[in-house]
């Protein structure tokens, strides 16, 4: 537990929460990123601005924040980029069969007491660890 | 202020949450879900704090008849829990535990020229293309 960093955490979960209630407040649309990124090329033209310009605020946001606090960052080295695009490959399939994913689910659909995001946030949440234990512990 | 400013800005504070609350790191992402080793549970707490704003602030946002800049709000109506809600949440989830990102944080490391989260993307879209793909497809 020597990572343990509530507090650090729970604001930047703060943030996370006053993002998407700005976005449904202003512009009546979920927070879900795996939804805004797929919108990006498959949604109707004249709705693809603000899922471009929303997804470019995220990497400027995190840009940012690297700047004034570069000592925050931990880069992972040597992690086998093969896992990284099988791994890649399932949550774009998973994100749309689902229909969500940690965002769009975990937070902007549990927020609305959606049953669906209940069940799909539990279950992804659930196969999550189940993947680490066999890739950290059995394998 | 029109929509597009309002998706960057809130784009620009989702990425300033996910870097502050470090679910841009990978490594935490799966010490959190090893919950059978030296389990971190920082980012249960970047859900509780995403939620504590959330929760209430939609409570009040969905009362209104429209959003601020749009004439509806767009939120999905479905309450199933169907196979391919549960199938694409299982996936989605191995997927996370096997890369240690979400799609969010994948999009936010981008910026720092992070070439794990670069392949993390392309994957992502290879996964919403493949699934697009086999779900027009009749079998």
């Amino acid at each position: 537990m020597e990572n343990f960093t509530p507090l650090s955490a729970l604001l930047g979960g703060a943030l996370i929460g006053l993002s998407a209630t700005i976005l449904l407040l202003f512009n009546g649309r979920m927070a879900g990123i795996s939804g805004i990124m797929n919108g990006l090329f498959n949604a109707p033209k004249d709705e693809r601005i603000w899922r471009l310009t929303f997804l470019c605020g995220l990497i400027i946001g995190a840009f940012i924040f690297q700047t004034i606090s570069p000592d925050f960052f931990f880069p992972r080295q040597g992690y086998p980029l093969w896992l990284i695009a099988i791994g890649g490959f399932l949550v774009g399939v998973g994100t749309r069969l689902g229909n969500g994913c940690t965002s769009g689910h975990g937070i902007c659909g549990i927020a609305s007491l959606s049953r669906r995001s209940i069940f799909a946030t539990l279950t992804f949440m659930g196969t999550g660890m189940a993947t680490v234990y066999i890739a950290r512990h059995l394998l | 202020m029109n929509k597009y400013f309002i998706a960057l800005l809130s784009g620009i504070i989702f990425g300033l949450g996910l870097s502050l609350s470090q679910m841009v790191n990978p490594n935490k992402v799966i010490d959190f879900l090893d919950i059978f080793g030296h389990w971190d549970p920082s980012l249960a707490f970047v859900m509780m704090g995403a939620l504590a704003v959330a929760f209430i602030s939609f409570r009040i946002i969905l009362k209104r008849p429209e959003p601020l800049l749009e004439k509806a709000f767009h939120k999905s109506h479905r309450t199933e829990i169907d196979k391919s809600l549960l199938a694409g949440a299982a996936i989605f989830g191995i997927g996370w535990g096997l890369s240690g990102y979400c799609p969010g944080p994948a999009v936010a490391s981008l910026g720092s020229g992070n070439f794990e989260a670069l392949i993390m993307v392309i994957s992502i879209y290879a996964g919403f293309f493949s699934q697009k793909w086999f779900s027009s497809k009749k079998f």
